[in-house]
């Protein structure tokens, strides 16, 4: 009899042994001293500094409320955040992009905030209407917009000045702009004109657009990736790397393009508001709007702030949302010039951070734009794309096979 | 004639006394290394038979958003035998274990073997082969990564200075499997010398005196003596590398960009694995993927085990 009551007394201590383990760490944060503590979860760590200022205000008016972040970097934030889920320990409150929201939504792992808004009188007009209905999923809204972003045409002033050609400005085209990358390159210099990015946002997607292409029909069942207007552009865009106008895919991964440009190697390239912080540290770069092809087109996205199902603290997490979608804080974001907030009216502000770049290029890109396609799995058709079309850039498959193979596999993702 | 039966009697019943005691002493042996061994018992169960029963009867199904799943029965089991990009990565795999493990292994005996000589300052070298150990995977890895870029990267730059315009290490699909076996060996290395170095102290000293005594050179000592005796070490070394070989993960993911052109060429089952599990969230394939590779590491190291026997001595 003795000798079971120590075998239990074992099992029941090794057990709490190991829950004890498991308890100091859960995501959803606890009480200490009468605060409230509530995290927040985000990759991009060239926003921490406008973040902590935005908490450092939170805190003056909740000064109950202690916000903790958690970075994740890019590359593994949605991985990390779909084993969170299942286990229901996501952050309180979380960055959302345009390919997830439906997923997360109709999976039940995000809030909808429609019903909290509408009992604290919280208008979801101060955004533009694009980025609200890119966060609306079956008649509720999932995100409060925290920015946007399009795309801009960087270029480096002392390359051009150099080879004595004109700025590239609003009047740009296919045309004109391979004829420039063919007259900056300068291989001796190691200097290429162009950086072909294998890159949906910012890339092939603006092309395709712009082409007259399609990404995801409007009725949600095919793609366009197969397409003779989606061919031609993916055409056009490898084309600069078999004409040695452009590094190579494997360069490009290698070293980011990104480093190429800001080192002066590369002349041109598309990229997004986001790099200002980085790239405002070189006076010789500056940004025009992207050329135009058939027609005006480039891509728009924005992130938003959602709260998470798992939440304890659901009254605190929203009033921190509702301050982050806030004037304030997106007056914070401007100043700070991180990115283009989305709070209607605050885009001069941003615009006039760094006045030594043309930042009305990316402005003036939202009135032509296009939404990024957002399905429910948007996440998997990116994850195929990168997949397939890394060998046309790479030429090791025709544009046509890879084209082909990428609808066939996209397809396949959107019937599931 | 009648103390014949009766020795035996006695002695019959003296047995049956002392196995008796032995019975119930053996009982509350028994009885209390199960209960030492209870804890850890218990972890093993929890965290590591558990998942792979889990894992097991994952494989037999198909996962939807957020831990839903339903049973699909054999089509994952199907799904394997068809992927191409499967068999890729076996090769891949095959490759790297072919190089890794007898490298690996040929090395590290080299170095120990030299540092268990009397050299001054050898604790030094050990602790310096020993070092990339202890170093963090991922920190190998970009420090590597860097050394090996192909622009700006430490190797180009010394090939530049001998007008050798270097490759892409990591990028060429060609090359960049070998870059990350370079790592590997050098990043091995440490850790088995430690278990070859043990393996040679165990070694008695008599039979190197007999050695000298009968005139055997030191090639003839390590060929006749060294390596006979050091064969259940290096038996041991075997079966772990290869079994570490066979899950390589770490460095592939770090050194390898997810858009790079070199990651078809270089991509593990383990790598596979993850990629299935968590960045398609295919978790079902990933499960069935995991079994497979249980397999293949089980049937291996049994062979092994059969093998064994014709070149390990124990003493």
């Amino acid at each position: 009899m003795r000798k079971w009551v120590i075998v239990l007394l074992t099992v029941i201590l090794g057990v709490l042994g190991l829950s004890g383990c498991s308890d100091s760490d859960t995501a959803s944060g606890g009480e200490k001293d009468g605060k409230v503590e509530i995290t927040y979860g985000f990759w991009d760590k060239k926003q921490v500094p406008a973040i902590e200022e935005i908490i450092k205000l939170f805190n003056e008016k909740y000064p109950d409320i202690e916000v903790k972040t958690e970075i994740t970097p890019y590359g593994q934030y949605f991985q990390k955040l779909e084993t969170a889920a299942t286990g229901g320990a996501l952050p309180d409150v979380l960055w959302m992009n345009g390919a997830h929201v439906v997923q997360y939504a109709e999976g039940k792992v995000i809030l909808p905030l429609s019903g909290m808004a509408e009992k604290d009188n919280y208008s979801f007009d101060n955004y533009p209407e694009s980025l609200i209905d890119l966060y609306t999923v079956d008649g509720n809204v999932y995100g409060i917009p925290k920015d946007y972003d399009t795309t801009g045409l960087w270029y480096n002033k002392k390359i051009f000045d150099e080879a004595g050609i004109p700025y590239p400005d609003e009047t740009w085209n296919w045309e004109k702009l391979k004829e420039a990358a063919k007259q900056l390159t300068d291989q001796e210099k190691g200097i290429w004109g162009y950086a072909a990015l294998m890159a949906n946002q910012g890339g092939y997607y603006d092309f395709i657009w712009q082409n007259g292409g399609y990404i995801i029909s409007e009725d949600g069942k095919s793609v366009g990736f197969d397409k003779p207007e989606a061919l031609e552009s993916l055409e056009y865009n490898v084309s600069f790397i078999k004409e040695g106008l452009s590094p190579t895919q494997a360069q490009m991964t290698e070293t980011a393009a990104s480093e190429l440009f800001s080192s002066g190697k590369i002349a041109m390239m598309f990229d997004g508001p986001w790099m200002v912080p980085e790239y405002k540290k070189n006076p010789d770069l500056d940004v025009a709007v992207v050329p135009q092809g058939k027609k005006r087109a480039v891509s728009i996205h924005g992130l938003s702030n959602v709260i998470s199902s798992n939440t304890k603290h659901k009254e605190e997490a929203w009033k921190f949302v509702q301050f982050l979608g806030s004037k304030e804080a997106a007056e914070v974001f401007a100043k700070t010039g991180t990115v283009i907030p989305a709070f209607n009216g605050t885009q001069e502000a941003w615009k006039e951070s760094v006045p030594n770049l043309n930042l009305q290029a990316f402005i003036d890109g939202a009135e032509y734009s296009v939404p990024l396609p957002s399905v429910e799995n948007t996440g998997e058709i990116w994850q195929y794309e990168t997949d397939i079309l890394k060998k046309a850039w790479s030429e090791e498959a025709s544009i046509e096979e890879a084209a082909e193979d990428l609808a066939k596999k996209a397809n396949e993702a959107l019937a599931k | 004639m009648r103390e014949v039966p009766l020795q035996t009697e006695v002695k019959s019943a003296k047995r049956i006394k002392v196995s008796s005691l032995a019975k119930t002493r053996k009982r509350s042996d028994y009885f209390w290394a199960y209960l030492m061994i209870a804890p850890t018992m218990l972890g093993l169960i929890i965290f590591y038979l558990w998942p792979i029963v889990q894992n097991f009867y994952f494989s037999f199904t198909e996962w939807g958003a957020f831990g839903q799943y339903e049973w699909t029965g054999l089509d994952n089991y199907k799904r394997l035998l068809e992927d191409a990009a499967l068999l890729k990565a076996f090769k891949n795999t095959s490759i790297y274990i072919i190089f890794t493990v007898p490298i690996g292994i040929f090395l590290s005996i080299i170095v120990a073997v030299l540092l268990n000589q009397n050299i001054k300052g050898k604790s030094i070298y050990r602790t310096l082969y020993f070092l990339p150990v202890i170093t963090m995977p991922a920190a190998i890895a970009m420090v590597w990564k860097w050394m090996y870029n192909a622009d700006y990267g430490m190797f180009n730059y010394l090939l530049s200075l001998v007008g050798i315009d270097g490759p892409q290490w990591v990028s060429d699909p060609n090359i960049a499997l070998y870059s990350i076996i370079a790592v590997a060996i050098w990043s091995g290395i440490g850790y088995n010398m430690v278990i070859f170095l043990s393996g040679l102290q165990g070694i008695p000293k008599m039979y190197y005196e007999a050695a000298e005594i009968d005139g055997a050179g030191p090639v003839t000592v390590f060929f006749k003596i060294t390596l006979p005796l050091l064969s259940p070490v290096i038996f041991f070394v075997t079966i772990m590398s290869l079994i570490g070989a066979f899950q390589v993960f770490d460095l592939i993911f770090m050194m390898i960009g997810k858009s790079s052109t070199a990651l078809e060429s270089t991509q593990s089952i383990v790598y596979l694995f993850y990629q299935h599990a968590f960045v398609l969230n295919d978790k079902g394939y990933a499960a069935a993927i995991a079994v497979l590779l249980l397999a293949v590491i089980l049937i291996i190291t049994a062979i092994q085990m059969v093998l064994q026997k014709k070149w390990v001595h124990y003493d």
